[in-house]
């Protein structure tokens, strides 16, 4: 059984020794005959990139730079593409923008280990220390700051600035990423799980130009309204809150060393209010639809009429509450001595930047799935969350600085960056991480859109012990800072 | 020395030439067999697949002979194709394989990174000849071109050399780093016989195929001829105790008679011991075994410090003249 006649052999070597001539031929006809499907000089246009991102916003340009920067991802062809252009800044205009972040100590160090951080630093930040969320129907306040007032809690940022600074630090990539501005994508082809015999086993995203490109793995970072996740079907979790965010630069009655991120929940919905410099401060204002659109209507006097009572109005406590809030949080301090932070009062408002008021609509929205064969979903395109705890810029970079270190480990196992295993993980790892800071949002809105007596009265105690337990907010403050 | 190179006749072989029934099962079980009692249902189905493949024309020699034409058929493509998502449906029948890669590549990476000093980031293996000796698919063979080295992938099962050919010819980083060849270790040997030092190679992985071999000797014989001195020899295989036989043969075959009666031939798998005294006495000395560790409920596997079932072995064939060199030294 285990010996073969010496003819067999002989023969085999026959062959073989044929095979051995002519085997890389062979394989650049078998390559020609799978890509039979369109004209053969299409193949050497039709480049395949180890990655493709769809989209360069924030987050998709930070995953750019980040797998751009990864020894291990060193000489992959991986392409940006952007819809729009080339958002370069050369000098910081002087007036500042309404679409700002809250870059968590995370986020900063992501940016940081890409090179974008120090272009940010250069052009516009501004770090606070602290942050005081309270009740608009009682006494209770929670403060959030680090270490008394020694560590940066988090920075507000434009995001024009963060965009610009990643553009910036891209370009210094440019042996290693590709980026291709005014490019939209008009069709996704997807590859079968099983190849099948005519099919290119590559992601294929037809542009508008009519060029045709393909990718092993295609990150779509395609805000909230992704085509990616539309047209690979998958479906989402998501609803509108009916509400809509005003957002405006505020000019401060005076000179403040504004390091607080204010926010005060009021029934309508919460305003927040974020520093930028010492004189200007970021409105979020999230409220009903009607009420954003008078707000947005209002000649600017009002305006600042009604932002300035909304953060010091008291018409909405009762003194029911007021009495047993303040019973509870004696008890509470009979307890712990430590006692939180005291209440600070939060700076006027004198003007409102020209033209900066802006409304848009609120939602919140969840992919049931972050990845399918050769697609991941990273930022807007697989989660949306409500502004008020100021995650969405970094539930998104969370997701780049995960997806980067498993593509990075994944090619230094030598593995094909599109299969399915890494990118699993990749979504485990996410979703343990999003899925509990978007309850937790959404929780926090629902709890606050009430005034109703009990629902206040719950809040209260619940918002004056978790400041009293400082362990309690640490851990708050360690995970809404990853 | 002809006869010698004569008796190294893997199961497989056998299978390419012959029709008969018993072959095949030895040939359907190659491979995976050795992955623990999971894996075997698969055996029926590949064995489908190569019964639908009988007699028809072998692949990989149309593709050669037609060298000179400009045109493939489209239905031999075809069908290289139902094997291929065999091979490479990472799900599929091939799962716990696909799964091995994690251990294995980067048990080959780290101990030629040891010995070969040179970084290179993104491509850790640049400038290394590595022979996969039993590749069929290429799921070893691709992840160390990726690495960056230049692998020769030789099974003599003409259909898998197609397969892996096919699949490879997809991704452009590949195709120049990777090529195949249908072709028995002993053959290959022969070609080099005579060569430069140059043809020779820096390391050989026979990964999951030792198991499978009529004729040990000869293939230590064969690798050490080809390896470069200092050169690394990777073995991954099943070893010979009470319990792999109890898996692999009476689980897999007798209680649950997935795969069928003589898939499994417990008298050719090997103990680490006998397989490094194998080794040394061919000049290639061992440098370390680690045991591997099947989970069949997770589908992946891990290090453990018992080789009783499954094993990995890093040898490295010693140079003539007895200098200090750093190959020497570097063992893990």
């Amino acid at each position: 059984m285990h010996t073969l006649p010496k003819a067999t052999l002989a023969l085999n070597r026959l062959g073989r020794g044929f095979i051995t001539e002519k085997h890389v031929s062979a394989l650049k006809i078998i390559r020609r005959g799978l890509v039979h499907a369109e004209p053969e000089d299409d193949f050497s246009k039709n480049e395949v990139y180890d990655v493709i991102i769809s989209g360069g916003g924030m987050v998709g340009s930070a995953m750019a730079c980040s797998l751009g920067m990864d020894p291990n991802l060193m000489g992959k062809k991986i392409l940006l593409l952007e819809a729009g252009n080339k958002k370069v800044m050369d000098k910081v205009p002087e007036m500042y923008s309404t679409r700002v972040s809250s870059i968590s100590p995370g986020s900063a160090t992501l940016l940081s280990g890409i090179g974008a951080w120090e272009h940010i630093t250069k052009m516009r930040y501004k770090p606070y220390k602290r942050m005081q969320v309270w009740d608009a129907c009682s006494d209770a306040l929670i403060t959030f700051d680090k270490e008394n007032l020694l560590d940066e809690m988090a920075y507000i940022v434009e995001n024009d600035v963060a965009v610009a600074a990643l553009t910036k630090q891209l370009d210094s990539l440019s042996d290693n990423v590709r980026v291709k501005y005014r490019s939209r994508v008009v069709k996704y082809t997807w590859p079968m799980p099983h190849h099948a015999a005519d099919s290119v086993p590559w992601v294929q995203v037809t542009l508008a130009n009519g060029e045709t490109l393909q990718a092993k793995l295609l990150i779509g970072a395609d805000g909230p309204n992704s085509m990616v996740r539309q047209e690979l079907g998958i479906p989402t979790v998501k609803w509108n809150y009916d509400q809509s965010a005003v957002v405006a630069v505020l000019h401060l009655l005076e000179p403040t060393e504004n390091n607080v991120a204010w926010q005060r929940f009021l029934p309508t919905g919460p305003i927040a209010m974020l520093p930028l410099s010492d004189t200007l401060s970021s409105l979020v204002w999230s409220t009903s639809h009607q009420l954003a659109e008078e707000l947005l209507e209002m000649d600017e006097e009002r305006f600042v009429d009604a932002i300035n009572s909304a953060f010091w109005n008291n018409e909405n406590q009762s003194e029911l509450i007021d009495t047993a809030g303040s019973l509870f949080r004696g008890a509470l301090a009979a307890i712990m001595p430590s006692t939180g932070s005291p209440r600070q009062l939060p700076p006027s408002v004198a003007g409102v930047g020209p033209k900066s008021r802006v409304m848009f609509p609120l939602g919140m929205g969840h992919a049931s799935e972050y990845i399918r064969h050769r697609v991941a979903l990273i930022g807007d395109a697989a989660h949306r969350v409500h502004p008020l705890a100021g995650q969405g810029a970094n539930l998104g970079f969370g997701d780049v600085a995960c997806l980067t270190q498993l593509l990075s480990q994944a090619a230094f196992n030598g593995k094909d960056l599109g299969a399915i295993q890494h990118l699993l993980e990749y979504e485990t790892e996410r979703q343990r991480h999003n899925l509990p800071m978007m309850a937790a949002v959404d929780l926090m809105k629902r709890l606050y859109s009430t005034n109703s007596a009990p629902v206040v009265l719950l809040r209260t105690f619940g918002l004056q012990a978790t400041n009293m337990i400082p362990t309690l907010k640490e851990q708050i403050m360690a995970f809404a800072s990853k | 020395m002809l006869s010698q190179l004569g008796r190294l006749v893997s199961g497989r072989y056998h299978y390419k030439r012959s029709v008969s029934c018993g072959m095949f099962r030895e040939a359907a079980g190659r491979s995976w067999f050795s992955c623990g009692a999971l894996c075997k249902r698969r055996s029926q189905l590949q064995r489908n697949a190569c019964l639908e493949m009988k007699q028809r024309v072998v692949p990989c020699q149309i593709s050669s002979r037609s060298a000179s034409r400009t045109t493939v058929d489209h239905d031999e493509l075809k069908k290289f194709w139902s094997l291929a998502s065999k091979w490479w449906d990472e799900h599929g029948e091939f799962s716990a394989l696909h799964a091995l890669n994690d251990l294995r590549v980067s048990f080959i990476r780290d101990n030629l990174l040891n010995v070969h000093r040179a970084r290179h980031p993104g491509k850790p293996l640049l400038g290394l000849r590595i022979l996969d000796v039993g590749c069929g698919g290429g799921l070893l063979t691709e992840p160390l071109g990726r690495l960056g080295a230049n692998v020769l992938g030789i099974d003599p099962v003409e259909d898998s050399i197609g397969t892996a050919q096919l699949h490879a010819s997809h991704d452009p980083d590949l195709c120049d780093r990777i090529s195949y060849q249908a072709c028995t270790v002993e053959e290959l040997s022969a070609e080099v016989e005579g060569g430069e030092e140059e043809c020779r190679f820096d390391a050989i992985v026979a990964s999951e195929v030792v198991e499978h071999l009529a004729d040990l000797e000869t293939f230590a014989f064969c690798c050490s001829h080809m390896l470069k001195e200092g050169g690394s020899l990777f073995i991954t295989t099943i070893n010979k105790t009470n319990l792999s036989y109890a898996l692999g043969v009476v689980v897999a075959e007798q209680l649950l008679r997935i795969v069928p009666r003589g898939t499994h031939d417990w008298e050719k798998f090997i103990s680490p011991v006998e397989l490094e005294r194998l080794l040394e006495s061919n000049g290639v000395s061992v440098q370390s075994v680690k045991g591997m560790l099947y989970n069949p409920v997770s589908g992946a596997w891990s290090w453990t410090n018992s080789t009783a079932i499954n094993y990995a072995l890093h040898a490295v064939k010693q140079r003539v003249r007895p200098q200090q060199d750093r190959a020497e030294h570097s063992g893990p």
